[in-house]
């Protein structure tokens, strides 16, 4: 039993400071964004192996982090989300525009890697701002297509954690989590996997 | 015999509009809410209190305290 005063805390509840660590080393420098794919394979991984959330569940940092700040930290007016938000529509296609939004970077990446395009070094922040951020990049052993996706996939997880902020502010503390494209995606595949059609739990 | 009982709560999940993030089991301190199959939360109405910690950490807000039928 949980009791007051001695929270029993376990070892992946603190994989926020995991999250925070990422946000800070893109700042130092940006093939740390590499790692992020590590955020993206093991959610997909374990919901598609064991048909579970259990990586929403226990092991998110970002939830955490959005929890210590909102919630602990109280910045969060702590108010329910609007209705849209949490609806079918906006949930789905929120995913289907983050993946456009992700091919398209993979393809920049591409054209990079063959060549055809000059290495870009912004992180591109809401899919519209173009921040410089040259000063993260100190040259690679490797083909600039791999910086490339570097500061591609550094742009999605900086938006996604500014979008995930703002709505902290505004709404709960987690309220990110109501519309994250890998809670989405993981939570289909757990019904697929467990024979549940879409339109029902 | 006479003196009047509050009627019992306890915790419902809309299980149309949950999206499964385990906030609500996070912060249940009977360990009654579970997410089985990663699609939907389940509270087990014979631990469930009806504290509404639950409800008030969903951040979908889907979650509402309702009386107890017996």
């Amino acid at each position: 039993m949980k009791q007051k005063g001695t929270p029993n805390k376990k070892w992946y509840d603190y994989l926020w400071i995991v999250s925070l660590t990422y946000l800070i080393l893109g700042f130092l420098n940006i093939l740390f964004a590499w790692l992020g794919l590590l955020c993206f394979f093991i959610p997909l991984i374990i919901s598609v192996t064991t048909g579970s959330k259990a990586y929403c569940n226990k092991y998110c940092g970002r939830g955490q982090l959005f929890a210590l700040v909102g919630g602990r930290f109280g910045l969060s007016r702590k108010k329910d989300v609007p209705t849209w938000l949490k609806s079918r529509y906006f949930r789905y296609g929120f995913l289907t525009f983050f993946f456009v939004m992700f091919f398209l970077m993979l393809w920049n990446t591409y054209l990079v890697f063959a060549g055809t395009k000059d290495l870009s070094t912004v992180v591109t922040l809401l899919w519209t701002f173009k921040l410089p951020w040259h000063w993260a990049y100190h040259g690679t052993l490797f083909s600039d297509g791999t910086v490339q996706f570097a500061f591609g996939f550094y742009s999605v997880m900086l938006t996604s954690t500014v979008l995930g902020f703002v709505t902290m502010l505004l709404f709960k503390p987690r309220s990110w989590c109501v519309y994250c494209p890998m809670g989405t995606m993981t939570q289909l595949i757990c019904k697929a996997r467990n024979g549940v059609s879409s339109h029902r739990a | 015999m006479s003196t009047k009982k509050m009627p019992a709560r306890k915790a419902v999940v809309d299980s149309n509009t949950c999206v499964a993030c385990g906030c609500c089991m996070k912060v249940c301190p009977r360990n009654a809410i579970t997410i089985p199959k990663g699609i939907c939360a389940i509270v087990d109405q014979n631990l469930c209190v009806g504290c509404g910690k639950c409800a008030k950490e969903c951040p979908a807000s889907v979650i509402t305290l309702e009386v107890y039928e017996v």
